[in-house]
């Protein structure tokens, strides 16, 4: 987790990914965000995020994005 | 719930009600007025507010109603006839006026001018809405149309003319909130007076004619003349007027030469009779040969009435007590309009209206 | 059928009662017929390639349903005797079964598009490439991306499929979208096209005010400048300088009227019918930037082009394997970026395609990946540069200026669109640096184009009231706020609405009856 939190924060150095919930709803990640973060999660987790995956409920969180990445590692083994 | 619904249905009514009277008052005013220089669009309607007990019909395009005084019938001969004819009228429109007049009377002659036989296809806008929405609205109508329109008229904008001339609005007058609800009369039974002088000074040559045959279009509409007159007992005769331009070809007289042979009617072509009529060219058109004027027009008229009378034996009413004097107030509206032509062509060298158009231009 | 043609206004009259008054249950056949009827209206030739979408997307996705229901009964009959590797594999071969499925039905549709459509780019001139464009299916683009994104949907396993085909066929053809959009989703309307609907008074009234709304941006506004805009892009030699800059303008009033004109009638109608669209628009104008201008025109397109080619490009494994290597290289900044750039000019190489088979629709769409690109590269510039005049972004006239930038970008874009050469756009356009004659601004040029001074008063003042109206929009629903209203001033709104249309709108004789823009699309 904490790993996710450092790319993300690397990104906005200005947001609280612990607290905010509304990440995509607020507008606060676009989709060059987006795709950024699925390239440093499949550099520091070894896992491919597929396109089908990048929905809303996927990114809203740091925590959905992170079960999202446990998700995929689980279906990988 | 139901005081609701009430309430809905009251107000939806008002507003549909008040919509089309809005829309119908917009389209009077949008409606173009034909006054001034364009008085032949107003033609066609004014026929409804005569009394309708005319002996003879005359219908056709410019060539009958600038060319054909029906005053002067009367004047000379006791004849009561009536015009109905519009700008470049078409055959097909000439089958429906007639169509439409017979519903409101029966005459014992109709004259056609045959110049119209020359198109087969519908021609100008223009012409079209001129005739069309002059007309009053019954089954007729509704046939004119249908053959009349050009390629991007609609039937629509015949019913509800709005939808044709809603982009008048930026180019709207006095006249057209004064005329809303319907021009001065133009006409003296459907003969549009020009008193102004015009000579002929040659023509351009003749050439060969673009086509010897008239369309079939043409001819099929020239015969439902043919027998809307036979079955309501009606002579037909077919004239071709004085005008000498456009051309009338050999040709194309033959044409009706022949038709009036296998139809047993009769077919006069006035031009070759210039002579025997009196017309002189130098003095008896307005605009160089196209259509004659009012001292043109009252030899041709005079020469008229004495063929109908040699030929149809049509009745003279100058007897008629009730006739006479609705003919009086005509023939005094006839020459009042004379005079005052005459006095305007004295002062400023032309009619006023021209003078005025030119202004404004 | 154009919209604006009485044709279509009588097929809404007589589908609209019809709709609700047959049975519940054969509601979505009356839609589908009308749907056909709509389509051979247009030509029964369209009618094959739409066919054939239809069919090879239904076939297409049953297999691929019918692979998911395999997987699943594979992998639970044999759960105990697996191996972790050996499930593995069997997964990664159905997907890739499922795969081959999808892409040879793309193949079909894209290919149809592909010929018909964009032939004429390289055969240009040549008969061929002519007979082609004159049997082009209407809405072919608009359709053939809405029934491919159900596909990619299926095959994602993101919603099982339609297993009636005459359902999928209407979702396919439904008659509003045909023209020009939205772009919908089969997760947005499926459903909704196929269940009942009872007729909805509500649904019924902001139905038709919404139709009104589009008629007169349509007809009113659109139409009439669109007279201005062709007389200056017919004659780039004559009419340069200023005239190309008014023409910007113009075009941006004439594109945004047409466009959100034809799809709040789009919107409008399916309302009516008890369907309820994603809006394709919002206030597009009003934005800061042109990202997120993109995020607010013609929404449809670009969700379809972010879910479904800047998404998978991106995650590509090539793309992902790009990025490694760039940032290794290159380093953490550029070198991150560098992925998302190349997938951003792929899409809008294509998006431009989409617009149109000519080259300067390809050129617009490069430009259009250009700018985003700079833009975002400049933003730490702009970080800077606003970290020094705090509170400065807050201030209404800067934000006026950020929307007035936005602006003059996407009329600089559209110069490519009007002018469909990309010599000639690009020497008109660098006219307006060059040929200061302002003069014609006040010396009555701008009366020769066409429009008289009332004209100008009509667009000015509806622009005015468009410009109105979306600041309202912003305080909440302006026929929610009219629906407060009672009845009479409802009805009076509606009548004055309606006779302005009928009066000022550039319609009939004398007019050029001009299509929606986007239908050729």
């Amino acid at each position: 987790m904490d790993e996710l939190l450092n790319i993300l924060t690397e990104l906005h150095p200005d947001i609280d990914f612990d607290k905010e919930e509304n990440l995509i709803g607020d507008k606060i990640l676009d989709s060059f965000d987006i795709v950024t973060i699925i390239a440093e999660v499949s550099d520091v987790f070894d896992v491919a995020i597929p396109a089908q995956d990048i929905v809303e409920e996927n990114f809203n969180s740091a925590k959905a994005l992170y079960a999202l990445i446990k998700r995929l590692e689980e279906e990988d083994d | 719930m139901k005081n609701r619904k009430f309430r809905f249905i009251i107000s939806l009514t008002v507003t549909v009600l008040l919509f089309v009277f809005v829309c119908y008052l917009a389209q009077c005013i949008l409606m173009p007025k034909y006054t001034g220089i364009r008085k032949e669009g107003a033609l066609i309607s004014e026929y409804y507010d005569e009394v309708k007990d005319h002996d003879v019909i005359i219908i056709g395009d410019c060539e009958v109603y600038e060319n054909i005084s029906p005053i002067t019938l009367w004047e000379e001969y006791g004849i009561t006839s009536y015009i109905r004819g519009s700008a470049q009228m078409l055959v097909w429109h000439s089958y429906y006026i007639l169509e439409e007049t017979l519903k409101y009377e029966k005459p014992d002659v109709v004259i056609f001018n045959v110049l119209a036989m020359k198109y087969n296809e519908p021609q100008s806008e223009a012409y079209n809405r001129m005739f069309l929405d002059g007309m009053k609205l019954s089954s007729t109508k509704l046939k004119a149309i249908k053959v009349s329109m050009t390629e991007e008229e609609t039937t629509l904008s015949y019913l509800a003319p709005i939808f044709r001339f809603h982009s008048r609005w930026d180019e709207l007058t006095g006249e057209d909130f004064k005329y809303m609800f319907g021009v001065p009369k133009v006409s003296h039974n459907g003969y549009l007076m020009r008193c102004d002088i015009k000579p002929l000074e040659g023509l351009p040559a003749v050439r060969n004619p673009e086509f010897t045959d008239f369309g079939e279009n043409a001819y099929a509409y020239l015969d439902k003349i043919t027998s809307l007159c036979k079955e309501n007992d009606i002579e037909l005769l077919l004239i071709k007027s004085p005008s000498v331009y456009p051309h009338w070809y050999d040709e194309w007289d033959q044409q009706i030469v022949d038709y009036a042979a296998q139809n047993g009617l009769q077919y006069v072509n006035t031009l070759k009779l210039q002579s025997t009529i009196g017309i002189d060219m130098t003095t008896d058109t307005y605009d160089a040969g196209l259509h004659l004027n009012l001292y043109g027009a009252e030899k041709f008229s005079k020469w008229l009435g004495q063929y109908l009378q040699d030929t149809y034996n049509v009745a003279d009413h100058r007897n008629d007590p009730e006739l006479s004097a609705r003919y009086e107030q005509k023939v005094a509206a006839y020459y009042k309009e004379k005079a005052q032509q005459e006095s305007e062509i004295a002062e400023y060298g032309c009619l006023k209206m021209f003078k005025d158009h030119k202004e404004n231009d | 059928m154009l919209f604006t043609s009485l044709g279509f206004l009588v097929f809404l009259a007589v589908l609209i009662p019809l709709y609700f008054l047959v049975p519940k249950k054969i509601q979505w056949i009356v839609l589908l017929v009308a749907n056909a009827f709509f389509y051979v209206y247009a030509g029964t030739r369209g009618l094959i390639f739409i066919s054939v979408t239809i069919v090879t997307t239904y076939i297409a996705t049953m297999v691929i349903s019918h692979l998911y229901a395999s997987q699943e009964k594979y992998l639970k009959d044999n759960k105990e005797s697996l191996s972790k590797e050996a499930k593995k594999a069997y997964k990664n071969k159905m997907q890739q079964k499922r795969r081959l499925v999808m892409i040879l039905c793309a193949v079909v549709s894209f290919g149809i598009i592909a010929v018909m459509k964009y032939s004429g780019l390289f055969l240009r001139g040549t008969e061929f490439a002519q007979s082609l464009s004159l049997i082009l299916p209407l809405g072919i683009s608009y359709y053939t991306f809405q029934t491919m994104g159900y596909l990619i949907d299926v095959y994602r396993g993101t919603y099982s499929p339609e297993k009636n085909i005459f359902k999928l066929a209407l979702f396919t053809s439904f008659f509003p979208l045909l023209l020009q959009g939205p772009i919908t989703r089969f997760g947005d309307i499926g459903k909704q096209l196929y269940e009942p609907h009872t007729f909805n008074m509500r649904n019924f009234t902001y139905g038709l005010e919404r139709i009104l709304w589009g008629y007169f941006k349509k007809v009113v506004i659109a139409d009439r400048i669109l007279i201005a805009v062709k007389a200056i892009i017919s004659e780039p030699d004559e009419y340069n300088g200023v005239y190309v800059l008014c023409g910007m303008v113009f075009y941006a009033i004439q594109l945004y009227c047409d466009f959100t004109g034809g799809i709040d009638i789009t919107i409008g109608i399916a309302q009516i019918l008890g369907i309820s669209l994603p809006e394709n628009f919002l206030r597009p104008f009003f934005s800061k930037n042109i990202a997120e201008y993109w995020r607010r025109w013609h929404i449809s397109l670009g969700v379809w082009f972010r879910e479904y080619l800047f998404y998978p490009i991106s995650v590509s494994k090539p793309l992902l394997k790009l990025s490694k290597f760039t940032r290794n290289k290159i380093g953490n900044g550029i070198g991150m970026r560098i992925p998302v750039y190349v997938a951003t000019v792929t899409v809008w190489f294509i998006t431009g395609l989409w617009h149109g088979s000519a080259w300067n629709f390809i050129v617009w769409g490069l430009l259009n990946a250009a700018i985003i690109i700079i833009s975002e590269e400049l933003s730490p510039l702009y970080a800077k540069f606003h970290s020094h005049f705090p509170g400065l972004k807050q201030k209404w006239l800067y934000r006026l200026f950020e929307i007035g930038r936005m602006f003059f970008i996407m009329c600089s874009l559209r110069v490519l669109d009007c002018y469909r050469n990309v010599g000639t756009a690009f020497k008109a356009y660098s006219t307006i640096f060059t040929r200061f004659n302002y003069n014609i601004l006040t010396d009555g040029s701008l009366l020769k184009l066409g429009l008289g001074v009332l004209d100008y008063v009509v667009v000015f003042c509806g622009v005015a009231l468009i410009i109105t109206i979306s600041l309202l929009q912003r305080t909440g629903s302006i026929r929610d706020k009219i629906a407060k209203k009672p009845i009479g001033i409802q009805m009076a709104i509606f009548a004055a609405l309606l006779f302005i249309i009928l009066i000022f709108g550039a319609y009939g004789i004398g007019y050029d009856s001009s299509q929606f823009i986007y239908t050729e699309f």
